[in-house]
């Protein structure tokens, strides 16, 4: 005798848990997914819903911020003027600092202009925070906030006080993600500041080091070593610190020495981050030299013109 | 109606309390340590109010927390699919477990989740997760009994007020 269907609480409800509709719901993600990973879509969607987004971001930040200043409310009087005196003692080495560097400056431009080099030391910079909201722990992104409204593009070149952090790489109207340069899909041309020896700083997924693969074993490389900026490839100015070597190791197949760099920009901290904006020229290779050949003016004038 | 939409609230309000607390930063150790409270506070909901869960609204809110979290469009999304799908299945066992035995289930669920997120992640191409990936799963399973009685404390209050 079969049973009403009220009278018995089903042990597979087939309605809820149907599996054809599982197996449509698992087609769409994944054809969202492809279409997503192939065109960026998930950017336009964010910069729309960028209205609901940003104010999650603010809200999710607060109790952090709450907490900062309430720490830094109840932080004791002793220690305030103890940190103040290391401020000042600081800023008057950094003045000083300045102001040699600052003559510098000065007998560096007169040659410039001597050299008639066109390129400018001046750097276009704007103070963003960082919100401390975390998208995905195994992700190496931040999130500041300014955005496109702010002027920030994606591809500029995010610094800290002490070093190189990232680059933009999602602009929304007031907030921009940030991927910082120990995400294992960033890499940045650098060079030894010590011998000039150019590299590549690629992330490997752990927030404190860098990994610098085939370098040649021969090369003029030991711990201590610092690694800045080398300005290839245009997207990073030149000249700005990056890490310095921990440790040299052989890489797996023994023909090419993997450093490993500490990063000079304090990636686990939050707090203000500069953004670069209008980049000087790349520093890039000469362009190529023109054919060889005897000059241009020199060649027989042609009457007929070629076809 | 009235118990209805105090229901409603606690059940939205729930969902939007999982977001932000996805989002909330935390100090870097314990990152890897931050369970996926969406799938917990879904797992409540389809155990004791199954009509708030369905495959569709999993899909929908999976959707909501990608363009939240900025990764992958419809990575959370299948996540859940597949979350709430075995959920559903079993659910009328589930319900009658003892604590322990779900926060087992739960575990087994999350890891499970964790596997299907690697197959997403080696799709896309990224690197394989370091050793603390496997985490948050556990931590998932001790928070599952505090998730459950804190809802259901909430739930039976609405009613006893309603009432």
């Amino acid at each position: 005798m079969a049973l009403t269907r009220n009278d018995t609480v089903p042990l597979f409800s087939p309605d809820t848990a149907n599996t054809l509709r599982l197996i449509a719901y698992l087609a769409l993600a994944i054809a969202l997914m492809v279409i997503d990973h192939r065109n960026g879509w998930l950017v336009q969607v964010r910069y729309f819903a960028s209205a609901a987004v940003e104010p999650m971001y603010r809200l999710a930040a607060l109790p952090s911020r709450l907490a900062r200043s309430a720490g830094d409310a109840m932080s004791d009087r002793a220690r305030l003027n103890q940190r103040n005196a290391e401020l000042e003692r600081e800023l008057l080495l950094a003045q000083a600092r300045l102001n040699r560097l600052q003559s510098v400056r000065d007998q560096n431009e007169r040659l410039q202009q001597l050299l008639e080099a066109q390129r400018s030391l001046n750097l276009g910079v704007q103070l963003a925070r960082i919100i401390d909201v975390d998208t995905d722990p195994f992700r190496h992104r931040v999130t500041i906030d300014a955005g496109a409204r702010q002027g920030v593009a994606v591809g500029e070149a995010v610094l800290d006080a002490h070093g190189v952090m990232g680059q933009v790489v999602e602009v929304l109207p007031n907030a921009s993600t940030v991927m910082l340069i120990t995400d294992p899909a960033h890499a940045l041309p650098v060079k030894s500041e010590r011998t000039g020896l150019r590299a590549i700083a690629r992330g490997n997924g752990a927030l404190d080091s860098l990994e610098l693969p085939n370098v040649p074993i021969s090369a003029d490389i030991k711990p201590g070593d610092m690694l800045v900026t080398s300005g290839l490839g245009g997207h990073f100015p030149a000249g700005f610190p990056v890490g310095t070597v921990r440790n040299i190791r052989n890489d797996a197949s023994g023909m090419f020495a993997v450093a490993t760099l500490t990063p000079s920009a304090a990636l686990d901290r939050s707090g203000e981050v500069l953004i670069l904006h209008n980049l000087p020229d790349p520093v890039g290779p000469p362009a190529p030299a023109p054919s060889e050949g005897p000059p241009a003016e020199s060649a027989p004038v042609n009457k007929a013109p070629n076809p | 109606m009235n118990r209805m939409r105090a229901n409603d609230w606690l059940f939205w309000g729930s969902i939007a309390a999982c977001y932000l607390l996805q989002l909330m930063p935390l100090p870097q150790v314990l990152l890897p340590l931050k369970p996926w409270w969406l799938a917990l506070v879904l797992m409540y909901w389809t155990l004791e109010a199954p009509d708030y869960v369905s495959l569709g609204r999993a899909f929908v809110l999976g959707l909501v927390g990608d363009v939240f979290s900025g990764d992958l469009l419809g990575e959370q999304a299948l996540r859940l699919c597949v979350f709430c799908f075995i959920l559903l299945r079993f659910r009328a066992r589930l319900r009658f477990f003892p604590m322990w035995q779900q926060a087992l289930a739960v575990l087994a669920l999350l890891l499970n989740d964790r596997v299907v997120l690697l197959a997403i992640r080696a799709a896309d191409g990224q690197l394989v997760p370091v050793a603390s990936y496997w985490l948050a799963p556990f931590v998932g399973m001790l928070a599952w009994p505090w998730v459950f009685l804190l809802l259901d404390d909430a739930r039976a209050r609405l009613r006893v007020r309603d009432a």
